[in-house]
């Protein structure tokens, strides 16, 4: 599993890309995106070779590209995606202790998060945290309603709904 | 009667617009009683439409009265339909028997009107809304050679701002769209 991180500018995947297939990499399930400015990026490279060739493979471009570089050995594999079934919408007042509270209260129900997105909106007098995450439950959409239900006091609405997967 | 093979990705024959049908005769019944066996056989599909399986005559089937709680006009047999009226949108998960392994978020209207013939070619007329609604949305699609694939967004950029502005819509009384191949992604905002 490789991960870069840095100051995003255009052009920074394909140089990555580009470097890796030349490099004889084979590129999987990857997840880029802009954090706060920043570039990041996480994706599977399955090929010959090990973590600190692969890390010297990538030094030149990420020296001239500002980005830091970090290899995990990893065991997955690709086509093993979990459909999700449940959506959850929470929007607060930002403060600290929103994802945390969320999040808990979730894994006490045995929910298995896939995604989280979460960002920050409003202005800088008012930010508003509002964070979207997707995962397979095998409880019902009451029972992680009242799961969550504490927080509406805490001033953090949580939308709990069904995902249902059309296959079609 | 027998299973007909599902065409994948990425097959360009997936990409072929179908044309109409004209003749309601015997060998139309059949095919559209293979149709629905091979719908049947793969994994809990809500619909399927004729190119998947090599077939390109506007043809599809519709059953969503499998899923709980779904508003539904049970099971669909839609020869030649046309959507004429599109009504709302929002995002769902979908995946394909043609895109095996893979679901993404799409862009459907809420509600659609409907026009389309029955196997015998007498006319039909539905309103649709929701599941189903998307469910008839999804297999036209692949009539006029587009896969959901060709329409998946991102939720990041997508959901949150698209509902304000949904709401912004519903209360100053614009609120229908027409989703198109040319706005399909609904990025169109003026």
């Amino acid at each position: 599993m490789l991960t870069l991180v840095g100051e995003d500018r255009p052009g920074i995947v394909a140089r990555v890309a580009t470097t890796l297939t030349e490099g004889g990499c084979n590129l999987g399930e990857a997840s880029m995106i802009r954090l706060g400015g920043n570039f990041t990026i996480m994706l599977m490279i399955s090929g010959e070779r090990s973590g600190p060739d692969l890390e010297r493979l990538l030094a030149p471009v990420a020296a001239e590209l500002h980005l830091r570089v970090h290899v995990d050995p990893a065991s997955g594999g690709l086509h093993r995606h979990l459909v999700p079934n449940i959506q959850v919408r929470v929007i607060g007042a930002d403060r600290a202790g929103i994802v945390a509270a969320v999040t808990t209260a979730l894994a006490q129900t045995g929910f298995n998060i896939l995604e989280l997105e979460s960002d920050v909106a409003g202005d800088a007098e008012r930010p508003v945290y509002i964070m979207n995450i997707q995962g397979c439950s095998e409880q019902t959409v009451e029972s992680l309603r009242d799961a969550v239900a504490g927080l509406h006091a805490q001033g953090i609405a949580v939308d709990i709904a069904p995902v249902e997967t059309l296959i079609g | 009667m027998g299973i007909r093979e599902i065409l994948r990705v990425p097959d360009e024959r997936l990409k072929q617009v179908s044309t109409p049908v004209a003749r309601f005769d015997a060998a139309l019944q059949l095919a559209i009683a293979e149709l629905e066996e091979t719908r049947l056989a793969g994994p809990a599909a809500v619909g399927i439409a004729a190119p998947q399986v090599g077939w390109f005559e506007r043809v599809v089937i519709v059953d969503v009265s499998t899923k709980k709680g779904a508003s539904n006009h049970g099971h669909l047999i839609l020869i030649n339909p046309e959507i004429d009226h599109w009504e709302g949108y929002e995002i769902g998960r979908e995946g394909c028997l043609s895109v095996p392994d893979y679901t993404g978020n799409v862009i459907r209207a809420t509600r659609i009107r409907l026009t389309a013939q029955d196997p015998r070619g007498e006319p039909l007329a539905f309103d649709l809304e929701g599941y189903e609604a998307r469910a008839v949305q999804h297999e036209i699609d692949h009539l006029d050679g587009l896969l959901f694939i060709d329409r998946v967004v991102s939720r990041r950029t997508d959901l949150f701002r698209r509902k304000v502005y949904a709401a912004q819509a519903a209360s100053s009384g614009a609120g229908v769209m027409q989703p198109g191949v040319s706005q399909g992604q609904g990025r169109d905002r003026s």
